[in-house]
């Protein structure tokens, strides 16, 4: 347990001219919960794209369990143990519920073309194991009964259950979250905040996530790191990271703390969507 | 013992399909009509296309216009097998039947080098997306037509005549018989859900752990191979391979049947196949008018139902269908999407969701 | 030294007539995203035009008055093409994915191509599938230039690249310096915010296919000047050499598709006439596949990152 699930060491991103994320370090340790905040632009999604392997660093290393996954592409990064969803929705909105997650149960195997044409033994035995993991991987998010449903038409908080689920199918270390709240009632964040702690300790995963909503985020997580225009300017436990005056100062301005002395009413800056 | 039943199972279709195929054929023969042969080989023919052509354009969403190239590299391999054998006895068996051996192992051949020029074509193309794919493919489909063209072993531009006429009704059905086999089985394995994948969500399959250029580029071979099979088929039926039978306008012809029928349902691209191929025979005076014809049917298409006759639906999920012993014919081992009719009338539009 | 001249006068010859073809895949691939598959065929419209105007006007002295307005009539005509194409093929599909468009140009394509290749009794419209022969505007004649080197050069070719080139520098003006072309930038750029800011999407887009149109029509007629045998297939291959003119330049891009034509013009001269001579149709689609696969923004393309 002494070696972290996840390891950003100096991180920065490049495009062009644009610093986007500079000289992020991070390690996250099996079974953790850390929050990502910051406003928009902050280069929080940038760090996960760094991660999943969507972009390689400009500069830093990224390691996963120990491996150095720098320019791999983002399906070997995930058969490595890092699954992440999406700050909007991407689920196949053409497959049933199950599909989506029995997708990702097969994550990383190329073979099987011949053994599916085959019909083969192998062909059989995998289909009935996949099938029987991802009916479990929808029980778990409370969704079999939506089973064969098409993901286009559930409801947007199943949805935002489903991608979670799919990642969960992918057999992660890490579990990387864009902002599971976005566009939920507040009766859906507590569900969901319960249900993001229940996951981790089912799975045993590390929970690295992105949030806007401050209650959902310093409910959730155990530790923060606040980004700001890619700089990261604060990290700590979420009491200290309330009081922090440049966290207040990143979301609401040297006037608000003129004017307003540091005091940080309970809920924290920054509105709920 | 268990083997010998999984071989049973998944040689069981062609086991029931072949001696139907046999009869059909004796029947055919014995009435004299030549014309319904010709039109149900065509026809059969068109439903290897079609469907092969629908791996990679319905199921993957991606769009390819190279797939006359692929048939040709099948054509011209089987033309020069069997050209080479005729008349030779392999194996001591009398003329007619080696003739038939030859055949088998001509096409099989065709399907072979089709799938590596599948594979040459597609390794580098696939990493394009959407209308840049389009065009490559659209190049090397004319790219191999020109190599062809400039081959004196090949022919050039008189091609390869005299080729005997092995093609028959059995011949033409166990090509389709094994093309819709492959796809069937293809789109409830889970490779096949991963081409769906990637077809939906290039991104997020990728991010689940799909190779996405991997599994393109498989779809991509599968694909040409069975593009090479109908290549091989056609030449011998018209006893000619010319490179004027492999041109894009051929490419686009496979097109318009595969989005006729809904790109991703294979009974779409069956009825597409069979129905343009009865069709344009009934249109054979009018000949003129066909790619008139065609050029108002694809306009209208995309302009009034893009998504085609069956979008993305097969006539197996109706539930009609379901009860039917899939599995123990083996023809699927799990069943498909369950027939919960889509809200709006079926998806499947070329490009995806916009 | 004489053959290295011919193939330069020839390929540049060549390349202005992909140029001109390839500014109205690259303006409409700018602001639709669109592969306007049709293009090459609105190209064999316009020579086809010219040669209906011609042979209506055959009666009449052949003046340089004539051949302007012979040429601006075929352009009229494409301009109204153009225009009908986008009205009622493309524009209904504003909404829809890109492939369901691209599927959509090549019917367009093939309607017009097997259209032209019908034939009526007793109507001369459409030409049917035998090739005709454009007549001559002007009377021609070649003379050897320099003369050192025996150079075969004719005043068509003379003409045709003065008129291209002033067709080209009218298009630079028109989409650099005029509202017109600011807005037809913006459009490119992102045609939703342009929309927003008040500009006439929908005009300016019919304005961009017109423009369009009308420089294929040109480039048909000037063509057709200087290989007079014209039938309803043959703007096929132009069309789709100017596409990968396009490509090469860095589709979007104006002057690119001005350079990326007259390079591939050159460089199909050179290598068909030193090499490989029964390829030459091939060369453009491998010219094709290697920029796409090295660089596929072309010479003057942005690089763009998509955002996830």
């Amino acid at each position: 347990m002494s070696e972290p699930a996840l390891d950003l060491s100096h991180v920065t991103m490049r495009f062009g001219g644009l610093r986007a994320l500079v000289d992020f370090s991070l390690s996250l340790y099996p079974g953790e919960l850390v929050g990502m905040i910051g406003p928009n632009g902050a280069g929080k999604t940038t760090a996960f794209n760094a991660v999943t392997g969507v972009y390689a660093p400009t500069e830093g290393e990224v390691k996963v369990a120990g491996e150095r996954v720098n320019g791999l592409r983002p399906h070997a990064i995930c058969t490595r143990g890092v699954a992440r969803t999406f700050q909007n929705i991407r689920l196949f909105r053409q497959l049933t519920a199950l599909d989506n997650v029995r997708v990702a149960c097969h994550a990383g195997a190329q073979s099987g073309f011949v053994d599916s044409l085959f019909l083969t033994r192998n062909h059989r035995a995998e289909e009935q194991r996949i099938l029987e993991r991802g009916e479990e991987y929808l029980k778990v998010m409370g969704l079999a009964h939506r089973r064969d449903e098409l993901a286009r038409n559930l409801p947007y908080g199943e949805q935002r259950r489903l991608e979670i689920a799919r990642a969960l199918a992918t057999g992660p270390k890490v579990l990387c979250l864009d902002e599971p709240a976005a566009g939920m009632n507040a009766a859906e964040k507590i569900e969901l905040m319960a249900l993001i702690r229940s996951v981790r300790d089912r799975f045993g995963l590390a929970v690295l996530l992105i949030e806007h909503d401050m209650r959902v985020a310093m409910g959730v997580s155990e530790r923060m790191i606040v980004l700001d225009h890619g700089l990261t300017i604060a990290k700590g436990r979420p009491e200290a990271i309330r009081k922090d005056p440049k966290v207040i100062e990143a979301y609401l301005g040297d006037a608000y703390l003129e004017e307003k002395h540091i005091a940080v009413p309970v809920g924290g800056p920054g509105a709920s969507t | 013992m268990g083997f010998l039943r999984g071989v049973l199972r998944s040689t069981l279709p062609f086991l029931i399909g072949i001696p139907i195929l046999l009869v059909l054929q004796a029947v055919l023969d014995e009435a004299g009509r030549q014309d319904l042969s010709l039109i149900a080989i065509f026809a059969a023919i068109n439903v290897v296309l079609a469907v092969s052509l629908n791996v990679v354009n319905g199921f993957t969403g991606q769009f390819s216009l190279g797939h006359a190239g692929f048939m040709a590299v099948g054509a011209y391999t089987a033309a020069k097998i069997t050209l080479a054998f005729r008349g030779s006895q392999m194996l001591g068996l009398p003329e007619d039947l080696s003739g038939q051996v030859v055949f088998f192992l001509a096409l099989l051949a065709a399907m072979f080098n089709a799938a590596i020029a599948g594979f040459l074509v597609g390794m580098p193309s696939l990493r394009l997306r959407g209308d840049y794919l389009a065009i490559v493919t659209l190049g090397f489909g004319e790219i191999i037509r020109s190599v062809i063209e400039n081959l004196k072993t090949l022919g050039a531009s008189t091609g390869l005549s005299g080729l005997p006429r092995l093609t028959s009704v059995t011949w033409a059905g166990v090509g389709a018989l094994a093309t819709v086999i492959m796809a069937r089985r293809l789109a409830v394995s889970t490779q096949g859900r991963a081409l769906f994948a990637i077809r939906e969500d290039e991104v997020a399959a990728e991010a689940m752990g799909v190779d996405t250029t991997g599994y393109k580029v498989r779809a991509f071979v599968i694909s040409a191979a069975f593009a090479g099979l109908a290549g091989g088929l056609v030449v011998h039926v018209l006893q000619l391979s010319t490179p004027r039978s492999f041109t894009f306008i051929r490419s686009i012809e496979v097109v318009v049947m595969v989005t006729l029928g809904g790109l991703g349902s294979i009974t779409g691209s069956i009825v597409a196949a069979v129905g343009l191929t009865v069709g344009l025979e009934l249109l054979r005076e009018v000949q003129q008018y066909r790619m008139v014809v065609y050029a108002f049917l694809l306009i209208a298409l995309m302009l009034l139902r893009p998504q085609g006759l069956f979008g993305t639906r097969e006539i197996w999920d109706l539930s009609l269908f379901r009860r039917f012993p899939w599995k123990k014919l083996g023809v699927a081992t799990t069943p498909g999407p369950a027939g919960v009719a889509p809200t709006e009338a079926g998806e499947g539009e070329p490009g995806g969701p916009p | 030294m004489t053959e290295f001249l011919q193939h330069l006068v020839n390929g540049i010859s060549l390349g202005t007539i992909y140029a001109l073809i390839a500014l109205g895949y690259t303006m409409v691939y700018g602001v639709l995203k669109l592969i306007n598959f049709a293009h090459g065929d609105v190209y064999m419209v316009g020579a086809f035009a010219g040669f209906y105007f011609a042979t209506a006007t055959a009666k009449q002295q052949p003046t340089f008055m004539r051949a302007v307005l012979i040429t601006l009539g075929s352009m009229v005509i494409c301009g109204l093409l153009g225009w009908a194409i986008e009205r009622f093929a493309y524009r209904p599909l504003r909404q829809r994915p890109r492939l369901t468009a691209l599927i959509t140009a090549i019917g367009v394509s093939f309607l017009l191509e097997y259209g032209f290749q019908l034939q009526f009794p007793g109507s001369w419209f459409p030409p049917g599938p035998t090739p005709r022969f454009f007549p001559e505007l002007l009377p021609r004649f070649t003379l050897e230039w320099p003369t050192r080197f025996g150079v075969s050069l004719s005043n068509y070719d003379v003409i045709a690249f003065c008129v291209a080139i002033a067709l080209m520098v009218g298009l630079q003006w028109i989409v650099y310096r005029t509202r017109f072309g600011t807005a037809m930038r913006a459009v490119s750029f992102d045609a939703q915010v342009a929309g927003l800011m008040g500009i006439p999407v929908n005009r300016i887009i019919s304005g961009t296919f017109v423009l369009g149109s009308v420089l294929a029509a040109a480039a048909g007629v000037i063509n057709a000047s200087t290989h007079p045998r014209i039938e309803p297939l043959f703007g096929l291959i132009p069309g789709l050499k100017a596409f990968v003119a396009a490509v090469l330049g860095g589709i979007g891009s104006v002057p690119g598709a001005m350079v990326g034509g007259l390079v591939l013009g050159l460089a199909e001269e050179y290598v068909a006439g030193y090499a490989l001579s029964s390829y030459r149709d091939a060369i453009a689609f491998t010219v094709l596949i290697v920029v796409l696969l090295f660089r596929p923004t072309g010479i003057f393309g942005r690089v763009t990152v998509e955002k996830v």
